[in-house]
């Protein structure tokens, strides 16, 4: 992770030195009609950098991918790729390519003609367009298949004629439309650590859209995460699983239990049940907020054998349910008055719990995060 | 067609009168056309009495200069219509395709119009058109008139067989071109085109057999002494039926046939070398 600074704890969008912002997003708001498909959004992407927008289905992402590539142009705000203003320039005036989510490929045409297509549009003659085209067949290890159609060849190679296509152009910004969302399991995790690797040997910014938050926690330096045509949080993977700023990010993000609470005052808050607990992060006092208690942070142990230390942080409770995953168990717990998931290591038979157990819980002060409700 | 791999085949008696039926339906559509072909080279003036081999009718539709004269108009009229019918129709399958318009449902609507209603409603329509037309602009019937009818026909087939085939490629295609810095004319020239190139050809086929082929609009819009070689064929039979003019259908005939079977090939091969 060279490019975003190491950020503190309260700005979670780390700031981006102004000479090495390669997109910047200013008051951005997109409407098609009524529809408001994306929000008043601002955004830094840092040259080099390797940047991923989450977010559900029809939160915008594919709309900010798309103007910025210039497919569509921004209703209102400022869009500016390398300090030029391009807000209203037509997509081949700008010094970005994309890779779309089902390939584009030009069907007629063979795997060599779609790659050098781009830089035959910007006059390069034949036989250099044609040269150019082949060292990024070989890149992408397609080499051989130069003459196929794109119907010939599979969805993975398919892949990579795409992003030959692209990167053929020497873009400044590549934009990726959830490049492998086609892709089976394994052959997208291939391609996952393809791209990532591709991606640091040419240190060109890669915007990469993707509903998967696993494959944005793993690849990306910076995430944005988007809901209903807001940007809700911008921030590296610790940044958004350990410090949201919202309910949303918070449940969006992996797992986690959300408890209601109310802040009694800046570091103190309150459980509906009336359990006092020390908050990490503080709010306004009065404020309706929800402390997010990821499954993993919670402990589990039979009544009484809490440690003195986690007192303060613990509940007493009955097991509802029990799944088996291996690795790993999780346990839904009931408690006073809500359910908690609780995931803990695989244990021997005899040492696990079973539905009906009396248990207690607890966790480490510092593994509560509070997040507010609106 | 052939029968599908979950359904049981037919057995017995009942596969057997299928099988009759089969053949009946084919000796239906073609034993005339096979009756049409043999006397076309019948020594004997009246159709439907064999009088020995012979080659003279085709010989007598080689030397007959009003027929030569009826297939040139045909031709020529055949041409025109067909060039500016593809361009028209193309454009208009692509506006009705790919563009979002007020009236888009309206012109759709009425583009298939002239492939609903019959011809001779047609042929009428563009009687009274032409004669009010004649009126303000002054121009007489002929070849103008009969290839502009044949244009406003040929359209809906073209764009109905453009449109099909449009409806199958991806827009998504011109944004990667221009996204690869394709300007909007080479995305059309480079990737639009012969994507749709298939149909294009096929459409234009298709717009070339009915020009050929038209008698009722084309009878009712001529003038001027104007003739097509099915118009021109039709007035023969009037005089009595020769097989001079089997020798005329056969070759027409076998003409479209080339035709419509060069149109089917072309829908069906992909679209043509590159930039
Ligand atoms: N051309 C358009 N006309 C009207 N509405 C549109 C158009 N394009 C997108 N929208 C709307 O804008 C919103 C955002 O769409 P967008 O495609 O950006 O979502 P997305 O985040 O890419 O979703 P997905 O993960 O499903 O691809 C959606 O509500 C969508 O219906
Ligand atoms: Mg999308």
């Amino acid at each position: 992770m060279t490019n975003p600074p190491p950020t503190d704890w309260t700005a979670t969008s780390p700031p981006v030195d102004d000479a090495a912002i390669a997109v910047n997003l200013t008051g951005i708001t997109k409407r098609f009609g009524d529809v408001t498909a994306v929000n008043d959004i601002d955004l830094q992407i840092a040259d080099g950098e390797f940047f991923a927008m989450l977010g559900p289905s029809g939160c915008g992402k594919t709309t900010t991918l798309r103007m910025i590539a210039g497919l569509e142009f921004p209703t209102e705000g400022s869009l500016q790729i390398f300090g030029v203003e391009v807000g209203t320039q037509p997509p081949n005036k700008r010094p970005v390519n994309t890779v779309f989510q089902n390939y584009a490929l030009f069907p007629h045409l063979t795997v060599r003609d779609n790659v050098s297509f781009g830089l035959r549009m910007q006059g390069t003659n034949k036989r250099e367009a044609a040269r150019r085209a082949d060292e990024l067949i070989e890149l992408v290890q397609l080499s051989g298949m130069e003459k196929r159609k794109p119907a010939q060849l599979s969805g993975g190679q398919q892949q990579r004629v795409a992003l030959a296509r692209a990167l053929v152009n020497e873009p400044q910004v590549l934009l990726l439309d959830e490049p492998l969302g086609a892709l089976d399991l394994k052959l997208r995790q291939e391609m996952q650590t393809e791209l990532k690797s591709l991606q640091r040997d040419l240190g060109v910014s890669f915007v990469f859209v993707t509903h998967d938050q696993e494959e944005a926690l793993t690849m990306s330096d910076r995430i944005a995460v988007m809901h209903e045509g807001n940007l809700l949080q911008v921030g590296r993977a610790e940044d958004l699983y350990e410090r949201p700023e919202s309910r949303f990010v918070a449940d969006f993000i992996g797992q986690t239990n959300l408890i209601d609470a109310t802040v009694a005052d800046a570091d103190m808050i309150v459980l509906t049940n009336g359990t006092k607990v020390k908050a990490p992060n503080p709010h306004p006092a009065g404020t309706s907020v929800a402390m997010s208690l990821r499954p993993e942070s919670i402990e589990i142990g039979r009544p009484g054998t809490v440690p003195t230390e986690y007192e303060p942080t613990s509940l007493p409770g009955v097991v509802k349910s029990v799944t088996y995953l291996g690795h790993a168990l999780v346990y839904d717990v009931g408690v006073d008055w809500i359910d908690l998931e609780v995931r803990t290591e695989n244990v021997p038979a005899e040492q696990r719990f079973t539905v009906g157990d009396d248990v207690a819980i607890w966790w480490d002060r510092h593994a509560d995060w509070v997040v507010p409700n609106e | 067609m052939s029968t599908s791999a979950g359904i049981t085949e037919p057995r017995g008696w009942f596969r057997r009168v299928l099988q009759a039926n089969a053949w009946l339906v084919y000796a239906f559509f073609y034993l005339p056309i096979v009756l049409l072909v043999i006397y076309s080279f019948s020594d004997n003036r009246n159709v439907g009495v064999w009088g020995g081999a012979t080659l003279d009718w085709y010989r007598e539709f080689a030397n007959d200069e009003p027929i030569k004269t009826a297939l040139g108009n045909s031709l020529k009229i055949a041409a025109a219509s067909t060039t500016v019918s593809v361009v028209l129709g193309t454009m208009a399958a692509l506006a009705l395709e790919r563009y979002k318009f007020r009236g888009r449902g309206f012109f759709d609507a009425l583009l298939y119009l002239p492939v609903i209603i019959p011809d001779v409603t047609m042929a009428v329509m563009m009687l009274l058109f032409f004669a009010e037309a004649a009126k303000i602009l002054g121009f007489s019937r002929g070849f103008s008139t009969i290839t502009l009818s044949h244009i406003a026909f040929s359209i809906s087939f073209v764009s109905i067989v453009v449109r099909a085939r449009l409806a199958g490629t991806d827009e998504k295609l011109e944004e990667a071109a221009m996204d690869l810095y394709a300007s909007r004319w080479q995305a059309f020239r480079y990737v639009t085109l012969p994507t749709i190139m298939p149909g294009v050809l096929g459409g234009g086929l298709l717009a070339l057999t009915l020009s050929l082929d038209d008698v009722v609009i084309t009878q009712f819009v001529t003038g001027g002494g104007w003739n097509t070689l099915p118009v021109y064929v039709f007035g023969l039979i009037r005089k009595g039926v020769t097989p001079l003019i089997n020798a005329v259908s056969v070759v027409m005939l076998v003409a479209s046939t080339v035709l419509v079977g060069l149109s089917l090939l072309a829908q069906r091969i992909r679209g043509g070398e590159p930039v």
